[in-house]
């Protein structure tokens, strides 16, 4: 076996050597980069957690957990602190509830009439655009919802009260950001369902809606429902237009016309400056940031298992 | 599959049915409507402000107090440094996990199966995130580079690992066993296998992937908030430990700025951040368009 | 369909080109009228400063193209923080060095130096709808002071507009803060807390300027570049209704919120000729500079003082 590759081999790779001792070590070698190249995920979610729970355990030792978990005053950079994080969670909740309500049912609708209704052609046209535009970056919703969206379309056009900084235009434009993304995945798995299906529904006489609703619906679940959560953790994750559009001010309450201050925006608005490593304020950005991860990694894993408890396996 | 219609061969005998049928029909091709109208308006309402303010001035100058000066050239020039760090960091580590994975780990070892979970739950951890740990790893903690251009590079290669990963093993995977099994016959190591035949026929996927990963980088704003330099630069950057100021971060300065001026040049910098966009989309496609092998 | 592929791809290839070429085109840090000076200025501190510094970093860098400076907004205390850690060259400050700022600064080892730059009121801002002309120090107190619960502007005083009060204004890092609740509330840091806060006065300016209830106070630079969307109201600190003009804050009439500006420099800074030339051009060119910020300059006097001070503190520094 020996003598044989290496007369084969010798053309070609001299550089390596000929011993088959020193080829299996070069090998061993590059396998070993390579495990060392996978390890640095590994390293980035350790450092990631580390990052975060380490401050988190120093901000406790400062702010009691129970007063951060129940507290419903969150005014941590004032002469006399509150640290009660709800409002916070109360800011992405409510704006996460406004994009969702408005991303699911338009963004299932067109999965829905593009995997049934649309002609091939058109379908071939607006898929590939529906996938640009889940790429557009989030600046640019943030530009529109301040400059457009609530000065001429909520205010102008529906001469709604609310304030400049408002939950309702963030909620509606970080709906219209993560709609493309519901509606391409979620056609994905609609187009994925066998033609089989849908034909026999066909001969025993549905229409091409109750073909839709009881017949490739279902049958696509698991795959929707991977895309609503795959939606859901992009908006409770999205700083940039909670921060531009919502304003700073933590608040109580679903009064969508006012000002709500998001997780992701306190981050931002409070890491922009430069506060000095191992202050308060330094750690309530680790605190808030922990929360965050555990909640959007909660919501991950919970899609995982409920896409592969649902999931219809075909031939 | 059928050459008639099924819709239109069964016959429909009620009249409310027709209806029902009709308005379930508009009413999801309404939202399609809507989707694409509301996307529609956007875009229009950015190109109308931005595309007047893009010109040569524009991309030349720096940023400025007054508002008919002000230019992207730092923030252009810095986004180009943080793309070419991203790069130079996700390509080989990028590949080589996905070669790792999908080459040689045993996907029955508890580690493997680790790895590979682990890269699914990074792909969905918030942007912010990544700020926070580039904040705590790279600007200040253990490496305390600062609020450089090689933190900021690497923060966001960190953030789109899981993408060029995701990507490359598809890559990796479309490529068929025969192909690896024939090299194997003929007497190369693994290494060798993946090294001349693999790799090679997986390229295209490889560098697909890379791009897309590049574009989503590219428009990151949060990461950049947190790891970014001071809200005022105006001189490009000259090397890795130096400050730096980015197309989102400048985006999103300017439109902090209350003076009507400002939200049209933040308009015209979105213009040129779209432009690059499309350009690497268009690489892309043009790449898995001309590379594509049928095997 | 493979031509109009090619033909998207060369589209596409063209505009990436034509941005690199223009930057390419232009020097970024080789010659062309420099005067020699290289390296960098790290600037840092107040939000009201910054126009000032933002506007003399852009005329000198025009001038060096070798120098290049980063200013930052982090607050006048942040950026006292920073400064005593020895992390910047030049601190911008809307008020002066604190007790604890200065032990720090001794305790990190930093010598430095104050040298006044300009003259700041601050204006107190109402949306263009919310006719208030005019608001005491008392007035003031009661709306802003820690356990204020006015909810409504004619709370205060039924001659007041009905109106619900939307406040805006600097968050605690900032010297403005740091003056305003002092000033009018008696207590530095006392404040109410239902108010949207920022280091960034341009957030302030949109703010108010989009809220029919808006009411909020920054420096007096920020009003004049947003006149259009604002309505100034004057202050009566008990000798009358006092509108802030240049004048009034120049020559300090405009009480009791009328204070200079400061830059706190670093010995060990003005020891680089840099750092040395970019005070000087500050202090040198104030009217030029300042008009540029749209910032109250220094009068002739303060003027001469400060550039004394500047060469004084260079004289130390060697």
């Amino acid at each position: 076996m020996e003598a044989a590759s290496t007369t084969i081999a010798a053309g070609g790779v001299e550089a390596l050597g000929l011993g088959a001792t020193r080829r299996r070590h070069g090998e061993r070698l590059i396998r070993l980069a390579l495990f060392g190249a996978a390890a640095v995920s590994i390293l980035t979610t350790v450092g990631i957690v580390a990052s975060l729970l380490g401050e988190t355990v120093r901000f406790f030792r400062e702010v009691p957990v129970v007063d951060f978990l129940t507290g419903t005053e969150w005014s941590p950079l004032f002469s006399d602190p509150k640290f009660g994080v709800l409002p916070l969670v109360n800011g992405t909740l409510l704006i996460s509830a406004i994009a969702l309500l408005v991303a699911i049912p338009l963004g299932l609708g067109a999965a829905v009439y593009l995997s049934e209704y649309a002609r091939p052609g058109v379908r071939r046209v607006v898929k590939p655009t529906l996938e640009i535009l889940a790429g557009v970056p989030t600046v640019v919703f943030g530009f529109f919802a301040l400059t457009f969206f609530t000065p001429d379309v909520l205010r102008g056009v529906f001469g709604l009260d609310i304030q400049i900084f408002n939950a309702l235009s963030a909620g509606i434009v970080m709906g219209i950001m993560v709609l493309p993304t519901i509606a391409s995945i979620s056609e994905d798995a609609m187009t994925a369902v066998p033609g089989a299906l849908r034909e026999g529904a066909y001969g025993l006489g549905a229409s091409r809606r109750q073909v839709s609703v009881r017949v490739v619906f279902p049958a696509a679940l698991s795959g929707i429902v991977a895309a609503v959560v795959l939606g859901a953790s992009r908006v409770v994750g999205e700083t940039v237009i909670a921060l531009i559009a919502a304003g700073s001010l933590p608040n109580t309450g679903i009064r969508v016309g006012e000002s709500y201050e998001t997780m992701t925006a306190f981050i931002a608005a409070t890491g922009k400056g430069d506060i000095p490593t191992g202050s308060l304020e330094y750690k309530t950005i680790f605190a808030v940031g922990m929360l965050l991860f555990v909640s959007t990694l909660l919501l991950n894993l919970l899609s995982i298992r409920f896409v592969r408890r649902f999931r219809e396996v075909y031939e | 599959m059928s050459a008639v219609d099924p819709v239109a061969a069964i016959p429909h005998s009620r009249r409310g049915d027709r209806w029902r049928e009709h308005g379930f029909r508009i009413a999801l091709l309404s939202c399609l409507g809507i989707a694409i109208g509301m996307l529609g308006v956007l875009l229009y309402e950015v190109g109308k402000d931005g595309l007047g303010a893009v010109n040569a001035d524009f991309l030349t100058s720096f940023a400025s107090a007054n508002p008919q000066r002000a230019g992207i050239q730092a923030a252009l020039m810095g986004t180009l440094w943080l793309m070419a760090v991203c790069i130079v960091f996700i390509v080989p580590v990028g590949v080589a996990s996905a070669v790792y994975l999908e080459e040689y780990a045993d996907s029955r070892r508890w580690w493997n199966r680790l790895i590979e979970v682990n890269i699914q739950n990074l792909a969905a951890v918030p942007s912010i995130v990544y700020g926070i740990l580039g904040l705590a790893f790279l600007v200040r903690g253990p490496l305390s580079l600062g609020r450089v251009v090689l933190a900021g590079g690497l923060t966001l290669g960190l953030l789109v690992l899981p993408v060029v990963i995701i990507a490359s093993r598809e890559a990796i995977r479309a490529v068929p066993t025969s192909i690896r099994e024939g090299a194997m016959a003929l007497g190369a190591t693994q290494w060798q296998t993946i090294s001349r035949q693999v790799l090679p026929a997986a390229v295209p996927g490889m560098a697909t992937g890379t791009i897309l990963a590049l574009s989503r980088a590219i428009g990151e704003t949060a990461p950049l908030i947190l790891v970014g330099a001071a809200t005022f630069v105006a001189f490009n950057p000259s090397g890795l430990t130096d400050s730096f100021t980015a197309l989102p971060l400048q985006i999103f300065s300017w439109l902090s700025q209350p003076q009507a001026e400002f939200k049209t040049r933040a308009a015209g910098a979105i213009v040129v951040l779209f432009a690059l966009l499309l350009a690497m989309n268009a690489v892309a496609i043009w790449l898995r368009n001309r590379f594509e092998r049928k095997w | 369909m493979r031509s109009t592929r090619i033909a998207l791809v060369l589209v596409a290839c063209g505009a990436l080109g034509l941005g690199v070429a223009a930057c390419g085109g232009n020097d970024s840090g080789g010659g062309g009228g420099g005067s020699g000076l290289s390296g960098k200025v790290t600037v840092d501190g107040s939000s009201t400063v910054f126009p000032l510094a933002q506007a003399a970093a852009e005329q000198f860098q025009a001038a060096n193209k070798d120098v290049q400076i980063t200013v930052g907004e982090s607050g006048t205390g942040g950026g006292f923080e920073k400064f005593c850690a020895g992390e910047t060259d030049v601190s911008d400050a809307s008020r002066p060095i604190e007790p604890e700022e200065i032990a720090a600064c001794k305790k990190g080892g930093v010598t430095y130096g104050e040298v006044q730059v300009a003259n700041d009121g601050i204006a107190i801002v109402t949306n263009k709808d919310l006719k208030i002309d005019c608001l005491t120090t008392g007035q003031l107190k009661q709306l802003w002071s820690k356990d204020s619960k006015i909810s409504n502007y004619n709370q205060i005083d039924p001659s007041l507009p009905d109106a619900k009060v939307s406040l805006f204004g600097p968050g605690t890092d900032s010297g403005t803060f740091d003056f305003f609740t002092e000033t009018i509330n008696g207590e530095k840091g006392n404040t109410r807390k239902d108010y949207q806060p920022s280091e960034d006065d341009n957030v302030t300016v949109q703010g108010v300027a989009g809220d029919k209830g808006g009411l909020g106070y920054f420096g007096f630079s920020y009003f004049e570049a947003n006149q259009d969307k604002l309505n100034l109201v004057a202050v009566d600190g008990g000798q009358g209704c006092k509108a802030p003009t240049r004048d009034d804050i120049q020559n300090g009439t405009y009480k009791p919120l009328a204070r200079p500006l400061f830059m706190y420099a670093s010995s060990k800074a003005l020891a680089r000729p840099e750092v040395k030339a970019f005070l000087e051009q500050v202090v040198n060119d104030n009217q030029a500079v300042a008009d540029a910020a749209q910032i109250v300059p220094l009068t002739s006097a303060q003027a001469a003082t400060s550039k004394q001070a500047l060469s004084d503190l260079e004289a130390k520094a060697g």
